[in-house]
């Protein structure tokens, strides 16, 4: 069961253009492996200069799924972070500016970053000062920068590692000290950054994946950089389409041809590839699609973050047909479900979908290295012996047709979008049709068996239940946590497989809890209702957020205190 | 030996008279004269009267949505380069709901053999105006007649240089065979328009009517010519040419793509021992 972990929180503050990604990324990766676990909450507006951005770390010893609510160490490279970021400040907190910048009455350290640095350095001498108070050592800071200025400009890994060393010497003589949480055990230091998106990739490409469409859409986009940035190395194509319905369609072209295929967008570029996730189940053809949420309607807000696409892609294409819909809650979990997605891909040839969302994509954690030379990969396609003549979407047992793929045998593949015949020859039989409709939703059954149970954190009975998905899990299960520090009874359900659903897994669950609130991030209680519809449980009460943020332990806690439920 | 026969004969659901089967027999001309084998021939396409004819030869079939034949093949032809990947579709579906994917194939120059049923009608919803109608085609659904400015797709094939444009005509099979034939043989994207009258819904541009205006290039056409291939393909109206109008160079997208130099993507191996050497640098 969960512990509470002391923890820090380190806000950086700035506007875009500032180079705030660069020192939040070193100090990240510095804390990491100097052993610290990790989770990071970016905020950024749909701009590219300009606009006030955050990077906000917050580690600890122990594992941290969520982000905390208060800040120990404002980095404020502007005047507006210490304007807006003031009152979050947590007692004892320190400041971090320029000795140009007003303090505001805040205490800390006012950094003559003029006489350190030249202007350009200006956030690697920051990320000495903040590195040196976290107890960093420079040789771990200058580690990281030589690492990432070294290889593409030398000149400026020379000159950054000089305002990193003024910077830390600075600070040392400066004499300030930071309170820092309980020591992590020595041992994990040789943990791995990775973020959401990141891991998602990884796993998907760990799975066999071969081929990768996509068109740009935030908090997607860095699932397919990640996957573009190792497509040359791993023999794996990784295509800009024209649009989200090229993307789709391209990636149900390669399935079909024999490539395990994957695309990733958002709410709106995912209302593009709605005919083109039909299409994938009426050809049963297999296909990953990752829907990293945002909020919406329409663009909404591009760089924000929600649970609101749940009933969105649970129902998304026309007609009726077997899905999965899989919600990972932290980057392992990224990583095992887009593994799990592709061979559910297969095994049921069809559609199978991963919800993310932009804090997941974007929070940067750290993780045991993922080992995967022992991982199986996908096989596409069935390689035995077939019946000739060869028929695409025979009648068999389970409904999963021996699939061959076209050009590798001398069978011919004939599949097709409309209603079709055993040999895929378009029919307006109507009898076919209905054996066809069975066939196709028998495979409901291969995704039956692979259902994910939620997880039961805290004992059930009795006690206050928080049940949440996907990035939520981590939220409630901290404030489950901190409920039991204060002597209530609560435990968290914590579900990462949304679709199809085994109400044997977890419905006696539910009826032993004292009091059941779900927690989600939208407005409408998507989750609730759908366990609702499949189950006919009615819970207590529910805690749910869509102002763009992520849900945090502190935000449940007050929900329920409002609720007078906790 | 590859012969014609290999390609089967099967009922249609065309109407007697149409386009559709001066093309269909072209095709499989062309694709016996080639000595590809079925097996080693994928047909995508899209959604249509048109869209429907590689059910009717024996090969590899992906009959998908209507516009999306294009990404479709691009992801079959990128995933297994060793398949001959045809498309076949009709005006509306590739130039009206794939618009945008045509001219993106076209500037990848995508190893695709497209080979459009051009009607200038839509004929599986019964007879409205498509995007290569001409300007004054009256319809049920355009009562006051096409008011926009046709779609030249061999125009725009050759301005966005395409590596292979021609213009066929459904009534001309033998010529048309060979045209599919070269287009066939040529790397990247490849373009064969082919004028085919319906005989149910589009009573203007009929066999008479083609056939008074059709004309095959002459001799002297030089399809190197970008220039000279710009102004034959322009020509539209009383005179309209066929054979093949440009011929370019490029090299194929699918050549120039790094994780294809191994071979296709079907089939291979993951190779873990990379994959674990990035998840390291991550540390
Ligand atoms: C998304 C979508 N929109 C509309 C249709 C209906 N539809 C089917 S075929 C067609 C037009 C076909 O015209 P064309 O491509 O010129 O082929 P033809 O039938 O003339 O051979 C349309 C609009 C569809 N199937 N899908
Ligand atoms: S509707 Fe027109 S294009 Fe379609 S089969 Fe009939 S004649 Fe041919």
């Amino acid at each position: 069961m969960r512990e509470l972990v002391d923890t820090r929180t380190v806000l950086i503050g700035g506007e875009a253009g500032q180079g705030l990604v660069t020192v939040g990324q070193l100090l990240s990766q510095a804390l990491v492996r100097a052993g610290w676990r990790i989770c990071v909450t970016q905020t950024y507006h749909s701009r590219v200069r300009g606009g006030h951005n955050t990077w906000a770390i917050r580690f600890g010893a122990g594992e941290i799924g969520a982000p905390a609510e208060t800040i120990d160490l404002l980095v404020a490279l502007d005047q507006e972070s210490i304007a807006l970021h003031r009152g979050e400040l947590a007692a004892g907190a320190l400041l971090i500016a320029d000795e140009g910048l007003d303090p505001q009455g805040t205490a800390g350290l006012r950094v003559p970053f003029a006489k350190l640095a030249a202007a350009r350095q200006a956030n690697v001498a920051a990320l000495g000062v903040a590195g040196t108070l976290l107890g960093l050592l420079e040789e771990l800071l200058a580690a990281g920068v030589e690492e990432m200025f070294g290889k593409k400009a030398p000149d400026a890994a020379a000159e950054n590692r000089r305002a990193l060393a003024e910077a830390c010497r600075w600070t040392a003589e400066a004499g300030a000290s930071f309170a820092l949480p309980e020591r992590p055990a020595a041992g994990g230091a040789s943990r791995a950054m990775v973020n959401g998106n990141e891991a998602l990739a990884l796993g998907a490409l760990s799975a066999g994946l071969r081929f990768y469409a996509f068109y740009p859409m935030t908090p997607s986009t860095s699932v397919s950089l990640t996957v573009a940035a190792h497509a040359a190395a791993l023999g794996v194509v990784a295509e800009q389409a024209e649009d989200e319905i090229a993307a789709v369609n391209m990636a149900i072209g390669a399935s079909f041809a024999g490539a395990p295929a994957m695309v990733a967008t958002s709410g709106g570029g995912f209302a593009l590839m709605v005919e083109g996730v039909s299409l994938a189940a009426m050809t049963e053809t297999p296909l990953v699609v990752v829907v990293a949420q945002r909020p919406g309607p329409a663009t909404g807000l591009p760089t924000r973050t929600e649970q609101a696409d749940l009933e969105f892609v649970l129902h998304a294409g026309h007609g009726e047909f077997p899905r999965a819909l899989l919600a990972p809650g932290n980057p392992e979990e990224c990583f095992l479900l887009a593994r799990k997605a592709l061979f559910l891909a297969e095994m049921s040839q069809g559609p199978i979908f991963i919800l993310t969302d932009q804090f997941l994509a974007d929070s940067y954690r750290a993780v045991e290295p993922f080992e995967v030379r022992a991982l199986p990969a996908v096989r596409a396609g069935h390689e035995g012996d077939v019946a000739a003549p060869y028929r695409r979407y025979a009648f068999v047992e389970g409904g999963v047709s021996p699939r061959l793929l076209p050009g590798r045998t001398q069978h011919l593949v004939v599949a097709d979008s409309d209603e079709h015949t055993e040999d895929g020859h378009i029919t307006e039989d109507l009898a076919v049709r209905d054996r066809m409709v069975a066939k196709r939703l028998a495979k409901l059954d291969v995704l039956r068996w692979e259902v994910l149970p939620p997880r039961l954190e805290g004992a059930a009975e009795g006690a206050l239940l928080l049940v949440a998905w996907g990035s939520a899990g981590a939220a409630a299960a901290e404030a489950a946590a901190e409920l039991r520090a204060r002597g209530v009874a609560a435990a968290t359900l914590h579900f990462t497989q949304l679709w199809p659903l085994d109400p044997q897994q977890f419905l006696a669950t539910l009826r032993a809890a004292g009091r059941v609130i779900f927690v989600e991030g939208n407005a409408t209680g998507q989750f609730e209702r759908l366990v609702r519809r499949e189950t006919g449980f009615e819970a207590t009460g529910h805690v749910r957020r869509c102002d763009g943020l992520p849900i945090t332990p502190a935000y449940v806690l007050r929900a329920l205190a409002a609720q007078g439920m906790a | 030996m590859v012969t014609i026969a290999d390609y089967g004969k099967y009922e249609t659901a065309w109407c007697p008279g149409c386009g559709n089967f001066g093309i269909l027999g072209a095709m499989k001309a062309a694709l016996a004269a080639a000595g590809l084998a079925p097996h080693q021939v994928l047909f995508v396409s899209g959604i249509g009267q048109a869209a429907k004819a590689p059910h009717y030869l024996n090969a590899n079939v992906f009959n998908g949505l209507h516009g999306r034949a294009l990404p479709a093949a691009t992801g079959a032809k990128l995933a297994n380069p060793a398949l001959k990947v045809i498309v076949e579709s009709g005006d509306g579906c590739t130039y009206g709901e794939g618009g945008n994917h045509f001219l993106a194939a076209v500037r990848r120059n995508i190893g695709l053999t497209v080979v459009v049923h051009d009607n200038q009608v839509y004929g599986l919803t019964k007879g409205q105006a498509s995007p290569t109608s001409d300007a004054g085609f009256v319809t049920k659904a355009q009562p006051e007649g096409v008011h926009a400015e046709p779609f030249n797709p061999v125009e725009t094939a050759v301005a966005l240089k395409a590596n292979f444009v021609a213009r066929g005509f459904a009534g001309m099979p033998e010529h048309l065979a060979a045209l599919i034939g070269q287009a066939l043989a040529a790397p990247g994207f490849a373009l064969v328009d082919v004028l085919q009258p319906c005989v149910s819904f589009n009573k203007i541009n009929t066999y008479a009517w083609y056939r008074q205006r059709v004309r095959e290039l002459p001799a002297g056409h030089d399809p190197t010519d970008w220039t000279a291939a710009l102004a034959a393909a322009a020509r539209w109206g009383d005179e309209i040419p066929v054979g093949v109008i440009w011929r370019g160079s490029r090299p194929a997208y699918e050549e120039h793509v790094p994780a294809l130099a191994a071979g296709p993507l079907v089939g291979r191996e993951m190779d873990r021992e990379r994959l674990a050497a990035i998840i390291e640098h991550l540390r």
